[in-house]
């Protein structure tokens, strides 16, 4: 007589949705997780800088010339972290500020990306002289000290936020090039490729439908930490006055007259770069947990 | 080797003519015309415009522009400032001694704290000092150096008062800048104090342009020592039983120490570009600061030649660190 062999054990665990398995990678970077809220965090700031800053960032309080902090003498909870030289609200600035520093980020990465992407993918499929003329020219970009670049063309095109953003956008271009094209040449000796070609995709579906996909995680990765040279290059652009103009309330732009006033106002000098310097940390931490969540080496 | 040599020597060709098409274009796409522009806000009368133009050499076809520019800037002539009249070749030499001090001093403090730093945390994986130093570093590496220098001005100058805030030496003193390295010539000037001055002049700088190379380094030996303490020639060395402060500087730092190496000879580019922003704060007279007072200036010929100087140096100090990587690392060599 046969016995039928019961089944014991269902195997009903399906699959995590690839989110759930991402954030469970993501989550056990802490200072990811931490990155990741402190950017929610400026997002939420920048998107509602009207209704969350105290003050008009522009609005000169005459009487109120680099007042102290709310917590020192002479401070008042009306500024609650003092005022510059022509009385404006430092808080409200900086609120207004993070508007500007993510909105140089989003632009500078999304025309970066999308660039960098076209090129990359078409000189890794099409190969050829193609391909050396485009390669050349990034490592001509690469060769030039990024800031250098951004200057020279800033100095072409003169010194605006929007020039700056262009400038930034093109000197970190290569990095998104050489990425997507090392990826594409990788994938594209891969079965599913030779797979779908004989399927008769044509070129374009090739590039983008079949292969760009597969080469995302990388370009992801660095997508995030393109935020942080972003906004650190138009921070220092600002400062150097190439950059944003004042009185603009972007972060690098308030620090670029803070010398003067070093010895009598700390405040003026010490809050916009700290605002700097936790966002972009907030990016390359997230950036980091990213790159460990997402390549597929590290996955343990 | 030789043949390594030659190979990965001509690889510059390329890359220079790219860097003078670009420094070349630079003159030709500023909006506006380059004759007037050199007139100034006064204007010019016909006659002496197509005189001018024909003087500068731009009322012949761009390729020709173009070779007559090469053939002049291989002659060593990179044209005069707009606005001290002098050859531009001249004004950078006289002020890059400055830059160059900087940025070597900028590079050793970054090297002797990074490179321990990074071996350190790399043995001591996942111990509190492990995630301090990579926690430290990373902070480091996003460092907006223009406010940290500025920090570092308010903090050790204005508050503590220990070092100057700006400048190479003190005003007070007048020394002879033979070498235009000022460690060099306060050295020999025998002035009392000199060298000190210079010295304290040099400290803060340094440390604000060291910043961000220093946390490179230091992630990398980190990660580049991970890698090495895994292989299987460190287990054979720690089976035979050699001491641990052996296996670690011997068999695995040597190798770890590759791609660190180039990591310190990409960083000169950092460093170079990080000079802009360190001298305009602390009123460095180098060649970062003249640039940025070129553009601001719209000196167009000092712009250029600035560029152009600096990035060929920056491809000249690339190709060093790969020639010195391939006789560090014979695999690189003998691959294709």
């Amino acid at each position: 007589m046969m016995s039928e062999t019961p089944i014991i054990a269902q195997d009903n665990a399906a699959p995590p949705h690839p989110l759930q398995e991402f954030w469970k990678y993501f989550s056990e970077n802490k200072g990811a997780v931490i990155g990741l809220y402190f950017i929610i965090c400026a997002i939420i700031v920048a998107v509602f800088a009207n209704y969350l800053a105290p003050h008009n960032p522009f609005e000169q309080y005459r009487d109120a010339l680099l007042q102290p902090p709310f917590w020192m003498d002479g401070g008042s909870s009306k500024f609650i972290l003092g005022t510059d030289d022509v009385g404006r609200d430092i808080m409200s600035r900086l609120i207004h500020g993070a508007r500007l520093s993510l909105f140089v980020g989003v632009i500078v990465v999304t025309i970066s990306l999308a660039i960098g992407i076209i090129l990359g993918v078409t000189s890794g499929y099409f190969g050829g002289l193609y391909e050396i003329a485009v390669m050349r020219l990034m490592d001509i970009i690469l060769a030039l000290p990024s800031l250098l670049l951004a200057l020279a063309i800033v100095a072409i095109l003169g010194p605006s936020l929007k020039n700056a953003i262009l400038a930034i956008a093109i000197v970190v271009l290569p990095h998104y090039v050489r990425l997507t094209r090392a990826s594409v040449i990788a994938e594209k000796s891969k079965d599913y490729v030779t797979a779908s070609r004989v399927c008769g995709s044509g070129p374009f579906r090739m590039m983008f439908s079949v292969l760009l996909p597969n080469c995302m995680a990388p370009l992801i990765v660095q997508a995030t930490l393109g935020f942080s040279t972003a906004i650190l290059d138009a921070a220092a652009l600002g400062f150097l006055g190439m950059g944003a103009q004042p009185p603009t309330p972007e972060w690098g732009a308030m620090l670029a007259n803070s010398l003067q006033f070093i010895q009598r106002a700390w405040w003026v000098v010490t809050f916009p770069g700290l605002a700097i310097l936790l966002t972009v940390l907030a990016f390359n931490l997230a950036g980091d947990g990213l790159r460990d969540a997402l390549d597929p080496k590290m996955k343990r | 080797m030789i043949q390594f040599f030659f190979r990965r020597f001509s690889h510059i060709f390329p890359a220079f003519i790219g860097v003078t098409l670009l420094t070349f274009s630079l003159i030709h796409l500023i909006p506006g015309d380059p004759v007037e522009l050199r007139a100034g806000e006064r204007g010019i009368d016909p006659a002496r415009h197509a005189a001018m133009k024909a003087e500068m050499g731009l009322d012949k076809p761009l390729y020709v522009q173009y070779f007559n520019y090469i053939g002049n800037v291989l002659k060593g002539d990179l044209g005069k400032s707009f606005v001290t009249k002098k050859p531009v070749l001249e004004e950078f030499f006289t002020l890059f001694p400055a830059t160059l001090e900087l940025s070597l001093c900028a590079m050793i403090f970054a090297v002797i704290f990074g490179i321990p730093a990074g071996i350190l945390a790399g043995v001591k994986r996942g111990t509190v000092f492990d995630h301090t130093v990579m926690g430290v570093s990373l902070t480091g590496y996003s460092m907006p150096i223009f406010w940290w220098g500025l920090l570092m001005i308010l903090f050790f100058s204005v508050n503590l008062g220990w070092t100057p805030v700006s400048g190479r030496i003190s005003a007070i003193l007048w020394i002879d800048t033979d070498t235009g390295f000022m460690l060099i010539d306060a050295l020999r000037s025998n002035e009392p104090g000199a060298f000190k001055s210079a010295v304290s002049h040099l400290i803060l700088p340094s440390i604000v342009l060291g910043t961000i190379p220093l946390a490179v380094f230091a992630r990398m030996t980190r990660s580049a020592m991970l890698e090495v303490l895994q292989e299987d020639y460190v287990r054979t060395a720690k089976a035979k039983g050699l001491s641990p402060r052996r296996v670690i500087f011997v068999h695995a730092l040597r190798n770890a120490m590759i791609p660190v190496i180039t990591v310190i000879g990409l960083q000169t580019g950092v460093l170079l570009a990080g000079a802009i922003l360190t001298e305009t704060i602390f009123a460095w007279p180098g060649v970062g600061k003249w640039i940025l007072e070129s553009i601001r200036r719209r000196d167009y010929p000092s712009i250029q030649g600035g560029i152009l100087i600096i990035s060929t140096f920056i491809i000249f100090v690339n190709l060093g660190v790969d020639l010195l990587y391939g006789v560090i690392n014979p695999r690189i060599r003998h691959n294709s």
